[in-house]
């Protein structure tokens, strides 16, 4: 049986069950309802602290109309962050990691704006392809290029969330197998790969949550110029 | 004093006596509706004795993950299990 280092990143079966069924369901289970009660306890009172903050950063830019999204922008953070830092334990599958999944989030999402700025204001939407103040000579190319860089939009996000989180699993599982296996023959360097593993498990962490947020908050943008 | 008789479903699983398990497992609710009613009433259970609490630590979290850790670790173990027979990786 072929080992290689992708073998983390295909959904192992059980009983039927893919692993991924599981990995989704779980920030479900994470996050407690709120109740009626004044002061709640400590997970709770951090997590309606945590979505108030954020909800309230994100929806800024955006106009009454934007505030329809706020359930929808909030509630995806939460669940790409939650996904994301889950997948850093040992032995967890990631979704994220899956294009289909980063897709599957992103098209919709995209699409969608885009069809709310054609249909609601389309002079203003197709506006947005000619930046202001371009020389006259340079307006056909330009228009096409912004069209290319618009329906370029989804894929980036999709590739964007993937890459930086396979990257990130691939190379700490490379930099493990090296501390690892350089541990009984050089301790010295063994002992400077596991410094460098560490760093690098923070940068994960951080990448972590700075992808979910990066994702979102585009989104945010593009809403922002369609709604 | 006496207790009232009471059916043997009905029972906890801890007062269940040994010759009476095979009837109580037989008798439990196992369609959807049940077995979410099952996991809801474990999950009040956890929630309200390790999170819902006053002054609850990081323990209540901490102990969920390990739990998902470790069932991670049980659902890739026939994969995960070539990892360690192997001789050159």
């Amino acid at each position: 049986m072929v080992l290689s280092f992708f073998d983390q990143f295909m959904s192992p079966s059980y009983l039927g069950i893919p692993l991924m069924a599981l990995a989704l369901i779980l920030p479900w289970t994470l996050y407690p309802k709120p109740t009626s009660q004044w002061i709640s306890n400590r997970v709770l009172t951090l997590q309606g602290w945590f979505i108030n903050r954020f909800t309230q950063q994100l929806m800024l830019p955006l106009g009454r109309k934007g505030h329809k999204w706020a359930l929808l922008l909030t509630s995806l953070m939460i669940f790409l962050i939650t996904l994301n830092m889950l997948g850093l334990l040992p032995y967890t599958f990631t979704p994220t990691t899956q294009l289909s999944l980063n897709m599957g989030f992103a098209v919709p999402l995209w699409l969608a704006t885009v069809l709310i700025g054609m249909r609601n204001q389309p002079t203003i939407a197709l506006g947005h392809l000619l930046p202001e103040g371009t020389p006259t000579p340079l307006i056909p190319v330009l228009i096409i290029i912004e069209t290319i860089s618009l329906f370029i939009r989804p894929i980036a996000l999709g590739v964007r969330l993937t890459a930086n989180l396979t990257a990130g699993h691939l190379l700490i599982q490379l930099i493990a197998t090296a501390a690892f296996v350089l541990a009984p023959l050089m301790p010295t360097v063994a002992l400077l790969t596991a410094t460098l593993l560490l760093l690098l498990t923070l940068l994960e962490v951080a990448v972590a949550m700075i992808q979910a947020y990066v994702f979102v908050l585009l989104l945010s943008l593009y809403l922002q110029e369609n709604v | 004093m006496a207790d009232r008789p009471v059916p043997i479903v009905e029972k906890r699983l801890l007062d269940v006596k040994l010759g009476e398990l095979v009837t109580w497992i037989g008798g439990r609710d196992a369609t959807p509706n049940g077995i979410f009613a099952a996991l809801r009433r474990g999950h009040d259970r956890y929630y309200n004795k390790y999170i819902n609490v006053k002054k609850g630590g990081i323990g209540g979290i901490a102990m969920l993950l390990v739990g998902y850790v470790a069932i991670s670790y049980l659902w890739e173990y026939d994969h995960i299990k070539h990892d360690r027979w192997r001789k050159y990786h």
